[in-house]
């Protein structure tokens, strides 16, 4: 149990960092640390598969994208990021308080919860569930990624 | 196991829900267009993670992994789609502010 609740405490610090911090790599940073203490919290929840998606996609693909648009736009001096630090903070100052009685509020209800597991035999393959169950979202799947492709290629038609 | 499972999935839904509200708060109080889209990344995380509790506490893991699988598809080709456009507007205004969308024209 103190695994998790330091797996769920890391988790929000970590996207309390990404957020409030100046940089915007430092950002992209944060969200890859972010979507890192998620994977472990995905292996914990007996998630493999979705897990190693999660790491491999949100935090090495996702962040090689923002990294690669942080780098072709300008970046800031040190004055100007100075001054966004202070912006930011005079922004942001109220976010950790919201996090911090929010947390605690929702810790201190009890709400009563009787969970049972029963897996379904069919269900107890994922690749069972996306290769025969789910022919519908495998399409819909399919003609997102050529939809984000041709955009992406219509974007940066000259 | 099954009596830890109830902490287990009100532990991780907090954390879910405070990762709700920084991803909320960031789109709320951001004019940066790349912070807006880290915002949202936030936001899906947190539903990623919802879905995995679900199938968690029901016994479903194999039908939650498939949902979260499709989810993170989806937020891929949402963000390289969106960092485009973020490209697309840097190249004719030469800023990531959305505050000067409003003067864009034509």
């Amino acid at each position: 149990m103190t695994i998790n609740i330091i797996l769920g405490v890391s988790l929000v610090l970590a996207a309390a960092w990404t957020v409030m911090t100046a940089r915007l790599l430092r950002s992209v940073i944060g969200l890859a640390l972010t979507s890192m203490i998620l994977t472990i919290i995905m292996f914990k929840l007996n998630s493999p598969l979705a897990a190693v998606f999660e790491l491999s996609v949100c935090a090495g693909l996702i962040s090689a994208i923002f990294i690669s648009c942080i780098s072709l736009t300008q970046r800031l001096t040190d004055e100007q990021a100075a001054t966004k630090q202070k912006e930011r903070f005079s922004k942001f100052w109220l976010l950790p308080v919201i996090l911090v009685l929010a947390g605690v509020a929702l810790y201190q209800v009890h709400i009563p919860l009787d969970f049972h597991l029963q897996a379904a035999p069919s269900e107890s393959d994922v690749r069972n569930i996306i290769w025969n169950l789910r022919h519908l979202d495998l399409i819909g799947q399919i003609a997102i990624l050529l939809a984000g492709a041709f955009g992406v290629v219509a974007l940066f038609k000259d | 196991m099954t009596n830890e499972l109830p902490q287990v999935f009100w532990l991780f839904s907090i954390g879910a829900i405070l990762l709700l509200i920084t991803g909320f708060y960031c789109l709320i109080m951001t004019y940066n267009l790349v912070r807006a889209l880290i915002g949202l990344e936030i936001l899906t995380k947190s539903v990623t993670l919802f879905i995995i509790l679900a199938g968690y506490v029901t016994g479903r893991m194999a039908l939650a992994q498939a949902l979260a699988i499709t989810l993170i598809i989806i937020e891929v080709v949402v963000i390289a789609v969106a960092v485009g456009i973020v490209l697309c507007v840097y190249k004719n205004i030469k800023s990531i502010d959305g505050r000067l969308l409003r003067n864009i024209k034509g």
